[in-house]
């Protein structure tokens, strides 16, 4: 799929996700060892745009699972099509039972789910599982099947086997702790605030018409406002929504006025609006 | 050292240290290094932390090891340093911090261990003697007005960040210099005996008992996402529970209509009560880190429960509830407030909790109740003070459930001036010293 991990960060970049060594190591390492990617980290940094881009730099199709409290096993794998199920039966009145039985369980009646799906053809695949998290531990549990052997098991069908592998990524804010099971199957990657070079760079591709120098000074205090204590820290795409921010604004220096009108667009909660004002001695002046 | 010693020795090290590894994340990890070639030591070090860590606190642990067993260098440092010159290294210093140039950072530790960290003849090397050398964080000011005088900065405003930045690269060129004499010492040392001593921080470990001011505040950040899981994990704990149990009595009822058979098997509903908690705080100076970190938590589950009620003492008990509700923007002056606002102590200053547990019964009694957990957070040191056991026995038989959790290590239980032996008696008692330990207790002993 690469050829090493500089073709990676070039190939991501093509399609403008800038990544980090530690981001483009582990993707290589992914495909080239075909394992699962856990990928954690707070929100706003990239983690299902990483999926995303990835689908778009190999060509593959992205298949997402969107986790939620309550996603079950009809939601993630497979269901069968119960209505289609019973015009079969109904259409079929003078056969005997065994030939409807057996005709009622077959392919044609399965609704694939995510997981299903993206086992089955031979199509470049991307499988993308949102926020793992949110789902309850049960979940889990049927992902270890699909995520160590690549294969599904249904029961009137037997056993499902992947013939081309997909490229698996599951996400996670860690408001849940993962099972140690599911974390083992898996390469780790923890996608942080990206260093402040790296910051600039994203904002200059996402923002181009930003003026540099502006754009440097507001990379530097979003890095002063994760250094406080706050609530919410700002993320990578707070970053950006603020230099969009300061592009309407017409701003062309970053000076208290503007930090002060413009501080909601990063931080969330009222407090931490105090509390960054009162440390960037905002109301001195 | 082949590759593959390599690999297994950074995979013995880190399970010295807890990190939890089996055969598979080494194979894996073997696999990974094979895949990406020695070439970049970055993505061999990405790479073997992607295949063998499970979490981001674990990454504490790993970078100093990595560095150990994939070295950035060999040897003392390319440039040839002669007798080392102090004021010329500091200024050299002082002009990649203000230019943040990382490789000159790097080259600049190599140098400065190398110079001024040796002992023993060269067989010894400490970051300690280096940075008491060099100073460091003396160059502040010295920067700062160098990026003046050359104009630097874009404006007032973002002049004002400066400072901290640099203050933070400079901790990072601490680290640096760290980094690089245990590397040193472990090139003449035995490289795995350097490897196992290391002593290594994550926070969740951290003691309380010994905790300094900054490692308090990283704790404070960990309350956050900790109070966040344990809500999680009570809240599917407390759906599991609700489903309910069989009503025999409603259910045998029911069956008289079909000749004794139990058709409809009734359950007994829940009453969907939130559970009550009551905290006894020991807030006197040995322990205050660890109940303010308690407090915090207890803070942040507020809506787990139908009602807290935190109390505080030295040797005289007052309720500090309010205190802490009004607290929770500003967690950092909550042990202040409390030890202004409230009567913790009498006569003298130190603990003693016989008093401090009659006066709770006197007084606040009614706080306990059938549905209540009671927790007790202290070190149990009463300074030969009467115990007052019936006072806890009370609390024990009008609570539903109550635990006593103790900052100190088991080993110094009942050493010295601790009755925890007499109280362990009356209540379970468990060590928890720890963020880790006190998030597992807190998530098995808290009421569903």
């Amino acid at each position: 799929m690469f050829t090493s991990v500089d073709d990676v960060t070039a190939r991501l970049a093509d399609t403008g996700y800038l990544a980090s060594p530690a981001v483009a190591t582990t993707v290589f390492l992914a495909a080239k060892l075909g394992k699962p990617l856990l990928v954690e980290g707070p929100a706003g940094v990239g983690k299902t745009e990483l999926a995303k881009a990835v689908a778009a730099i190999s060509d593959a199709r992205l298949i997402r699972l969107q986790c939620y409290e309550g996603v079950d096993e009809s939601r993630a794998l497979y269901e069968w099509n119960h209505a289609k199920q019973l015009l079969r039966i109904t259409a079929g009145r003078d056969e005997t039972w065994d030939r409807t039985r057996t005709d009622i369980f077959s392919e044609e009646f399965l609704l694939s789910r995510p997981l299903l799906t993206a086992i089955r053809g031979d199509d470049a695949k991307v499988l993308l599982i949102d926020e793992m998290d949110k789902a309850d531990v049960e979940v889990e549990g049927l992902l270890l099947e699909v995520l160590s052997d690549f294969q599904v098991t249904v029961p009137e069908l037997g056993t499902i086997e992947a013939t081309r592998r997909p490229f698996v990524v599951l996400t996670s804010n860690a408001s849940r702790e993962l099972s140690e099971a599911l974390r083992r199957r898996c390469l780790f990657l923890h996608i942080g605030f990206p260093e402040e070079e790296l910051e600039r760079r994203i904002v200059a591709l996402k923002v181009p018409e930003l003026d540099t120098v502006l754009a440097e000074s507001l990379v530097r205090v979003v890095g002063a406002l994760r250094a406080m204590d706050l609530r919410k820290v700002p993320s990578v795409a707070e970053t950006v929504d603020w230099a969009r921010t300061l592009l309407a604004l017409g701003a062309d220096r970053l000076d208290e006025e503007v930090v002060r009108a413009s501080l909601g667009v990063v931080l969330k909660h009222q407090e931490d609006v105090q509390t960054a004002a009162a440390k960037l001695d905002l109301d001195a002046v | 050292m082949s590759t593959a010693d390599r690999v297994t020795s950074l995979v013995r090290a880190l399970r010295a240290h807890g990190v939890r590894i089996g055969t598979g994340e080494s194979v894996d990890a073997a696999r990974a290094v094979a895949a990406l070639g020695l070439d970049n030591r970055e993505h061999v070090r990405e790479g073997l932390a992607a295949a063998l860590l499970h979490d981001q606190g674990q990454r504490a642990v790993f970078d100093p090891v990595f560095d150990l067993y994939f070295p950035r260098t060999v040897g003392a440092p390319e440039r040839p340093t002669g007798p080392a010159d102090r004021d010329d290294l500091r200024a050299r210093l002082a002009e990649a911090l203000a230019a943040n140039d990382r490789a000159a950072l790097d080259a600049l530790a190599a140098e400065a261990v190398d110079g001024f960290g040796g002992y023993d003849g060269g067989s010894g090397f400490s970051s300690q003697q280096a940075l008491d050398r060099l100073r460091p964080q003396t160059l502040l000011a010295q920067i700062m007005a160098g990026i003046r005088a050359g104009g630097g900065g874009s404006g007032a405003f973002t002049d004002r960040i400066e400072a901290d930045e640099i203050r933070r690269r400079i901790e990072e060129f601490r680290t640096r210099v760290r980094d690089e004499a245990r590397r040193r010492v472990a090139e003449v040392r035995d490289r795995d005996e350097v490897a196992r001593r290391m002593p290594v921080q994550t926070p969740d470990r951290t003691l309380f008992l010994y905790a300094g001011k900054d490692q308090l505040a990283e704790l404070r950040r960990t309350v956050h996402p900790l109070a966040r899981k344990l809500a999680t994990r009570l809240a599917a704990r407390r759906r599991r529970a609700s489903r309910g149990r069989i009503d025999l009595r409603r259910t045998l009822r029911g069956s008289l209509s079909t000749g004794g058979v139990p058709m409809n098997p009734v359950l007994r509903r829940k009453r969907p009560a939130r559970p009550e908690l009551v905290l006894l705080c020991d807030v006197s100076g040995s322990v205050a880190g660890f109940a303010n970190f308690t407090m915090l938590l207890v803070q942040a589950l507020h809506d787990q429960f139908s009602k807290i009620r935190v109390f505080a003492f030295v040797n005289r008990m007052d309720e500090v509830t309010d205190l802490i509700a009004d607290g929770a923007a500003d967690p950092e002056g909550l042990s202040g407030r409390i030890t202004a606002e409230a009567t913790l102590t009498g006569w003298h200053g130190s603990s003693d909790y016989g008093t401090a547990l009659g006066e709770f019964v006197e007084r606040y009694g009614a706080a306990v109740g059938p549905r209540t957990s009671v927790f007790v957070l202290g070190d149990a040191r009463n300074n030969q003070q009467d115990p007052n056991l019936p006072a806890l026995r009370r609390i024990v038989r009008t609570a539903r459930r109550t635990y006593w959790l103790n900052p100190e290590s088991r080993a110094q239980w009942d050493t010295g001036d601790s009755a925890a032996g007499v109280y362990g008696d009356v209540v379970e008692m468990y060590e928890c010293r720890n963020a880790r330990q006190l998030s597992a207790l807190v998530g098995r002993l808290l009421p569903v």
